[in-house]
């Protein structure tokens, strides 16, 4: 099918009329195009996302791959990369290429697998991490996401390994002594709340020994969900040095404080926790000037009996793909040039997702896009949300920006703020 | 009046006073032959015990039962909760069965937030995990005040693993909001950090017990937990003892109008030496006969009793 984007904004510019035709950006009119009155409407790459929970296999109550798959369209996202914590974990092909099919079945998104560090992450023995990559489903992002890869000898030896097929580790930074029975971001509100405290150097000091790591073997390293104002500061340093290193800032990282955990509502636990107001200014700085590469949602769906009790008994997690780009847009303002590098661009690269995070200006570009509609706003209602679970810590907040509509190669996943099959 | 009692931060200075100045009332009432009051007949108290506790459930039993309250008691063991039952399934229970007010001990600190979601009735904090203990908060305070006839500018030493204690953070709270001077001493592994932004900033923090003790007009010694040492908090529990152990010797340092508290349960030569805790000083037993006043207090004060 081919469609016509009527007087839409790339990125912000001059408003034009863009084709749509066999999966591409046209560079000419094409006879027969559905009109899609796109006056007012911003066009972005579509959105990719390094860093999704879509729990299944396993959890198949709190998401599925195709529910997560909704949610991610209508965030405006054309790809996901799943994280590898299933039940059974993604460490062999069998799973990877499961997870895989599921993602083309569901044919809303591009769901590409990340595969386990180590077996069953145990952090005890390197899972196959070759095997997974020649496997159908191609992957090129390792991760032990919930665990950190503690053991330093093993995150050497992963970090080296996958050389061989320009893979990737990304980490979970938090060293497990440090943080055992933790609950919270250790500071004033964990002393005043009496919850065990998550203290930001267990973060910062497993990011300082990886980027050492990292460029000892000269390898690549992504860190997960950066979420405190001195991991910045390890990641500048090591950014200048030239040491291959990227990093992902979760959208809540971005906005929400500590102060949340005062009522003892799990829905604002998450792991990494949030942090204070000075962190958070950290992160939005580190994101414009580029320390920070990615906005990754950390999407975590949960059911609800995991969250609805104590706090300390609740699962970390949040769910991000539908609320991603209006945060960002209600943090950042309509800097559309750097929403599309942090959010499509650097993502679609470091995930070596070819054919996402494209010039549309460009005819012949693969025709992944979203369509926003900056002027519109709406309130986050839970029961509305495409994801099977309800765990937003958003709930009832007006945010800017309405996803219209989402395009997938060319097809649209997205029309009218609705799934379009 | 307050609806629950979840933490001594809900305490304004005026409240505080009140429940104090009840709880002086309901003492006056078990001298008599007849204990007990009509002024919660028909009404129907929960004890909602999820650890073990000897002391405070029987407490809270005695004080609602001196109020002529039904009591019910809920233990976690031989309950649905061993079942695996959720604390929100418990509590829909409980308000199915028009519970007035839910006395509830937990391990995971805020379990007492979470349950004012989901009952109507008021919601007291027996203690709840690392978090706080608010009615041992007002009844050392109340203990203080008979002993001492005063709480405003008293000078009160809390002594000993303050990271893990909830009667230190209620006790904090409380004796600060009623114009005390509330030093905290322990060795730094258990003194949380930011103590005083984090609670009540005129909170002072010291880890010599020797110079803080002469200056004390109360002494409050915490139960310190031999599983602590196992996690580096401490090397041994000797060499705990030496350092933060109230023993004969500092408590001769000690002024001499000046009181010693425990909440108990005490590890006696551990915190505090056997001599010290029997000594005329220590204010332990009485701790235990005014906890049933205060917590009648609060009970009679939260139910609106007439």
């Amino acid at each position: 099918m081919a469609y016509l984007l009527k007087g839409v904004s790339i990125l912000g510019a001059a408003p034009v009329d863009l084709y749509i035709e066999k999966g591409v950006i046209s560079g000419k009119p094409v006879d027969g195009a559905t009109v899609v009155d796109a006056t007012g409407l911003i066009a972005l790459p579509g959105l990719v996302d390094v860093h999704t929970h879509l729990r299944e296999p396993g959890r198949e109550d709190a998401e599925t791959v195709e529910t997560g798959s909704r949610a991610a369209a209508l965030g405006g996202y054309t790809a996901v990369c799943a994280m590898a914590n299933t039940s059974p974990v993604a460490d062999t092909a069998g799973v990877v290429e499961q997870v895989w099919r599921l993602g083309r079945e569901a044919g809303l998104v591009d769901v590409q697998p990340i595969g386990a560090v180590t077996v069953g992450l145990a952090g005890k023995q390197m899972a196959e991490l070759g095997a997974m990559a020649t496997s159908a489903a191609n992957v090129r992002i390792f991760s032990d996401d919930g665990f950190c890869v503690a053991d330093p000898k093993l995150m050497r030896r992963a970090l080296e390994y996958v050389k061989a097929f320009d893979g990737v580790i990304a980490q979970h930074a938090e060293e497990p002594r440090l943080t055992e029975g933790a609950q919270m971001h250790e500071g004033e509100v964990s002393t005043r709340l009496g919850l065990t405290g998550w203290p930001a150097v267990a973060e910062e000091a497993i990011i300082a020994r990886d980027v050492l790591l990292a460029e000892h073997v000269g390898s690549r390293l992504h860190v997960c969900h950066v979420s405190t104002a001195g991991s910045v500061e390890v990641l500048r340093q090591a950014k200048a040095r030239g040491v291959r290193v990227t990093a992902e800032v979760t959208p809540h990282h971005l906005l929400l404080t500590d102060e949340l955990a005062a009522g003892y509502d799990p829905v604002f636990k998450v792991n990494p926790p949030l942090r204070t107001a000075s962190d958070v200014a950290a992160l939005r700085q580190a994101v414009l000037d580029g320390v920070i590469d990615v906005v990754a949602t950390d999407h975590a769906p949960h059911a609800v009996q995991d969250k609805e009790c104590e706090w300390s008994y609740a699962r970390p997690g949040m769910l991000g793909l539908e609320t991603a780009l209006p945060i960002v847009l209600s943090v950042f303002g309509p800097q559309w040039d750097l929403i599309a590098d942090r959010m499509s661009i650097a993502p679609a690269r470091i995930a070596g997702l070819d054919g996402h995070g494209g010039d549309l200006t460009q005819a012949g570009t693969p025709a992944n896009l979203t369509l926003v509609d900056p002027a519109a706003s709406w309130v986050v209602d839970p029961a509305g949300l495409a994801s099977r679970s309800r765990n937003t810590p958003y709930a009832g907040m007006t945010l800017p920006g309405r996803i219209v509509a989402t395009f997938l190669r060319g097809e649209a996943t997205v029309l009218d703020g609705k799934v379009a099959k | 009046m307050i609806k629950h009692l979840r933490s001594a931060a809900d305490l304004d200075a005026a409240t505080a006073t009140l429940i104090l100045d009840t709880a002086a009332e309901m003492a006056a009432l078990s001298g008599r032959e007849v204990k007990k009051l009509p002024a919660l007949r028909g009404r129907t108290v929960v004890n909602l015990f999820y650890e073990d506790s000897t002391r405070t459930r029987i407490s809270f039993e005695a004080a609602a039962k001196r109020l002529s309250a039904d009591v019910i008691n809920f233990s976690a063991k031989g309950s649905s909760v061993s079942k695996g039952e959720s604390l929100k399934d418990t509590a829909l229970t409980l308000q199915a069965m028009g519970a007035d007010a839910v006395v509830i001990r937990h391990p995971a600190s805020g379990a007492p937030h979470r349950l004012a979601n989901w009952v109507e009735g008021s919601v007291v904090n027996a203690g709840d995990g690392t978090h706080e203990h608010p009615t041992q908060a007002l009844l050392d305070a109340y203990t203080m005040r008979s002993r001492l006839g005063r709480l405003d500018g008293l000078r009160v030493a809390i002594v000993g693993d303050v990271l893990h204690s909830r009667v230190a953070r209620s006790n904090v709270l409380l004796l600060t909001t009623l114009g005390a001077q509330v030093t905290v001493v322990g060795p730094p592994t258990l003194i949380p950090l930011n103590v005083a932004a984090a609670l009540s900033a005129s909170t002072k923090v010291s880890y010599d017990l020797d110079s803080v003790i002469p200056d004390s007009d109360v002494v409050m010694m915490l139960r310190v937990q031999t599983e602590r040492m196992q996690d580096s908090y401490f090397p041994s529990s000797r060499e705990y003892s030496r350092r933060y152990g109230l023993d004969l010797r500092r408590m001769k340092q000690m002024q001499e109008h000046a009181i010693v508290m425990h909440p108990g349960p005490m590890n006696r030569g551990m915190e505090i030496a056997p001599e010290v805790a029997d000594s005329p000083r220590s204010t332990i037993v009485e701790q235990v006969a005014n906890g049933v006043s205060v917590r009648m207090a609060v009970l009679y004060l939260l139910l609106g009793g007439k």
